[in-house]
């Protein structure tokens, strides 16, 4: 078991989100997280990652065996946890090389292993790029700023290559991109798939699943997974819309 | 949230000064304390022409008649300047005609601090850089002065310059920043021990960039050295000047002049990355640097910029400035500023335009953190004959905690209609987004602060030489963070 999440609760300023959530992930497998907006998604996604903000009240998430809540958010992005951002922030004055090289060399560092050289990082980025179609200058500008949504969601993708991660959360990577990028990215994610790795994808429109084949998904309506299935669930929300869901739970 | 995030940068924000050791060198005293017995001291321990003496005296006698400035955000001790000693030399057994006779101690020193005063090491290297070294009172050592001097370019210290060119230090000495200007430049004036001199003569290129690297080591002294540099018709040099200074309790003081000469079409690019010891965490200790830096652009075409990265001293007090009194004349101010403990630091810059078409650009990026205050303080002025001036100022802030403080004081005075003077200010803090964001991706938050910071300052940074740019991006992380050195 990759990841196995046990009745997670969580808050943030004494207001409980998350109310006793549960999920196991397998290596090799990819989960859809569906749910109306402010149900908790993006709250899951940021205390799987460490966000301090939020307070685990009780429950536990055990990632390869290991209790989370022991590790910093550098240590569990360094142990193979990556999250792709639904807002990703800017960092002014801070190319996407330079912040990619301090991350990668981290990692390494992390691993016991030195850093890449110079010229091998720029080759690993080059091949990375292709990936998600970047072809322009990007990695040469400021993280972020000034970005397109597109090219905001593409440079998550992208880093997420870079860094190889074992557990990629990606929340709401389709929202704001237009068909030809919602395309590239979802070809980039696919690519990336392995047996050795699962991805936690969180949307709130059934499209991405049309691209990103989910062995499961689960629906998230206020802070609890309510139901579970295969891909065809995403098929029913989509036809039922989410007030089925808010039905069937009063 | 906040709290959260602020947590993180008081405990990254905690570093140590890597600068801090003393040199047990046999030193040369002046007797403490400041009259104008101090002052004829000094000038016959130097050997120096009746003209100077009286350029000194002159001084001395102007200055006990001032009062210190007070400041509106700097929160000073009073000086003493009766416990100081301002005048510190290390001994030397005779005159040195090569590097082999310099102290091995003022060697170590100066090889402990990054600078190599050996020309062979240098020239296996790149481009090279040519060093005038300044230990307490006295330059040691000047490197590559015979390369530069086959260009016609003079670079040496102040002190020999004053014996081999009197003529062009009597000329230009004083002509930019009189000793009448203010409080600590009469005091300069008074009693300036060292510093560099650099003479580039018309048409000439610099081949190398030119440095003084001033270190204070003696307890209880004043450093107050003195740069003056010339460039004439079409000359350019790019000039930089480095310092630190031991960890002491007690404060001590430095009080410099440096003074920019530029003639029509010449260009001087003056870079000073400043780590004086900045005190310790509680405030104890530190420097006073009360510096007085101004350029002229005397002819037309010509341009001045300075670019500094301030990161040490307890107490900054200083506004490299620049006069444009060519017409087309250029002006530029690149700083970063950084804050941290109970450091006071109050910079920034005045252009002065008086030629037509002259046009200056102000760039200052302010760092706070801990309870440390960073004031920004600039004037431009168009006088009425400038016409068709242009000023462009950008004054930044970024705030790391809720204990430090940040303000902007621009004054601007425009006299005449044709001119446009544009102004932009804004205050930042690093996110906790920004943070998670860098942790998330396995960056440290200490790493990810020096990261986000570097970034902010980028537009500076990226104006300095490339042998500074890398130190003074190091400096910068680690002025902020615990973990390095
Ligand atoms: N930083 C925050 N401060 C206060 N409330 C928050 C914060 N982040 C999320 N919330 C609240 O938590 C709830 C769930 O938000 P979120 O996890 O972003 O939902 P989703 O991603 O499903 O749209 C919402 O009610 C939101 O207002
Ligand atoms: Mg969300």
């Amino acid at each position: 078991m990759l990841l196995s999440i046990r009745n997670l609760h969580a808050s943030i300023h004494g207001k409980e989100i998350l109310k006793g959530v549960s999920l196991d992930v397998n290596k090799g497998e990819v989960h859809a997280i569906m749910g109306p907006n402010g149900t908790g998604k993006s709250t899951l996604a940021s205390v799987i990652a460490g966000r301090e903000v939020f307070d685990v009240t009780s429950g536990e998430i055990l990632y390869q065996g290991r209790d989370l809540g022991k590790l910093s958010i550098e240590d569990r992005a360094r142990e193979g946890i990556f999250l792709g951002f639904q807002y990703p922030v800017e960092i002014p004055g801070v190319s996407i090389t330079n912040f990619m090289r301090t991350a990668v060399n981290e990692v390494r560092k992390y691993k016991g292993l030195d850093p890449l050289p110079g010229g091998e990082f720029l080759r690993l980025m080059e091949e990375k790029k292709k990936l998600v179609e970047i072809t322009s200058n990007l990695t040469n500008r400021s993280v972020n700023e000034g970005f397109s949504g597109g090219e905001k969601k593409k440079n998550e993708i992208f880093q997420m290559a870079m860094l190889e991660p074992t557990l990629a959360i990606l929340d709401e990577t389709d929202s704001g991109l237009d068909i030809d990028a919602l395309r590239i990215v979802a070809n980039g994610v696919n690519k990336l798939r392995r047996p050795d790795n699962a991805f936690l994808v969180i949307t709130h429109y059934q499209r991405l699943l049309d691209y990103i084949v989910p062995d499961f998904v689960h629906v998230l309506f206020e802070g609890k997974i309510v139901k579970s299935g295969g891909k065809e669930l995403a098929f029913e929300l989509e036809e039922k819309g989410y007030d089925w869901i808010k039905k069937e739970q009063v | 949230m906040e709290s959260e995030a602020n947590k993180i940068l008081d405990e990254v924000t905690q570093g140590d000064y890597k600068y801090g050791f003393v040199t047990d060198i046999d030193t040369e005293f002046a007797p403490i304390g400041l009259s104008e017995d101090t002052v004829r001291y000094i000038s016959l321990k130097k050997n120096e022409p009746e003209f100077l003496l009286e350029f000194r005296l002159k001084a001395y006698r102007h200055w006990l008649t001032m009062t210190r400035p007070k400041w509106a955000h700097l929160d000073i001790e009073p000086i003493d300047f009766q416990k100081i000693i301002f005048y510190a030399a290390p001994k030397k057994k005779k005159e040195l005609t090569s590097l082999d006779e310099v102290d091995p101690e003022l060697l170590a020193t100066f090889n402990k601090l990054g600078i190599s005063l050996d020309e062979q090491k240098k020239l296996a290297g790149v481009a090279g850089v040519a060093v005038d070294a300044v230990i307490d009172s006295v330059s040691v050592k000047t490197t590559f002065s015979e390369t530069l001097s086959k260009h016609g370019i003079i670079f040496c210290s102040f002190s020999e310059a004053v014996q081999n060119h009197p003529e062009l230090v009597r000329q230009y000495m004083g002509s930019v920043v009189p000793y009448t200007d203010n409080y600590f430049a009469a005091l300069n004036s008074a009693v300036f021990s060292d510093g560099s001199f650099c003479f580039i003569p018309k048409g000439v290129r610099c081949p190398m960039e030119l440095s003084t690297y001033f270190r204070i080591n003696a307890a209880n002294t004043g450093q107050f050295e003195r740069t003056l540099i010339v460039a004439e018709e079409g000359a350019y040099v790019s000039y930089m000047e480095g310092c630190t200074a031991p960890q002491r309790d007690e404060n001590q003081l430095h009080a410099a002049i440096v003074e920019i000469v530029a003639m029509k079409d010449a260009e001087v690019k003056y870079s000073t990355v400043q780590n004086w010891y900045p005190g310790d965490k509680n405030g104890l200790g530190g420097i006073y640097n009360f510096v007085t830096k101004r350029g002229i652009c005397k002819g037309s075409n010509s341009k001045i910029s300075w670019t500094q990265v301030e990161t040490g001293s307890a107490i900054t007090w200083k506004y490299p400035s620049c006069i444009l009194l060519g017409d087309n004349s250029v002006g530029e101010f690149y700083s970063v500023a950084v804050t941290n403990n109970h450091q006071q630091a109050d910079t920034g810059t005045k252009m002065m335009h008086l030629g037509k078409n002259t046009r200056s650009t102000i760039i200052s990026k302010g760092i706070s953190a801990g309870k440390s205050n960073n004031s920004y303080r600039g004037l431009v002025r168009i006088s009425k004959n400038a016409l068709n001036s242009r000023n462009y100022s950008q004054c930044d802030s970024l705030l790391l905690g809720a204990g430090c403080g940040a303000h902007t004081y621009p004054y601007i005075q425009v006299d005449n209609k044709s001119s446009i003077v544009e102004h932009e200010a804004t205050t930042s803090k690093i996110s906790e987004d920004q943070l998670f964001y860098c942790q998330q991706r396995g960056i440290s938050a200490e790493s990810a602060i020096g990261l986000i910071v570097n970034g902010y300052a980028r537009e500076v940074l990226k104006q300095l030489p490339m042998e500074f740019a890398v130190e003074a991006q190091k400096l910068l992380s680690i002025s902020l963070e615990g973990s390095v050195g």
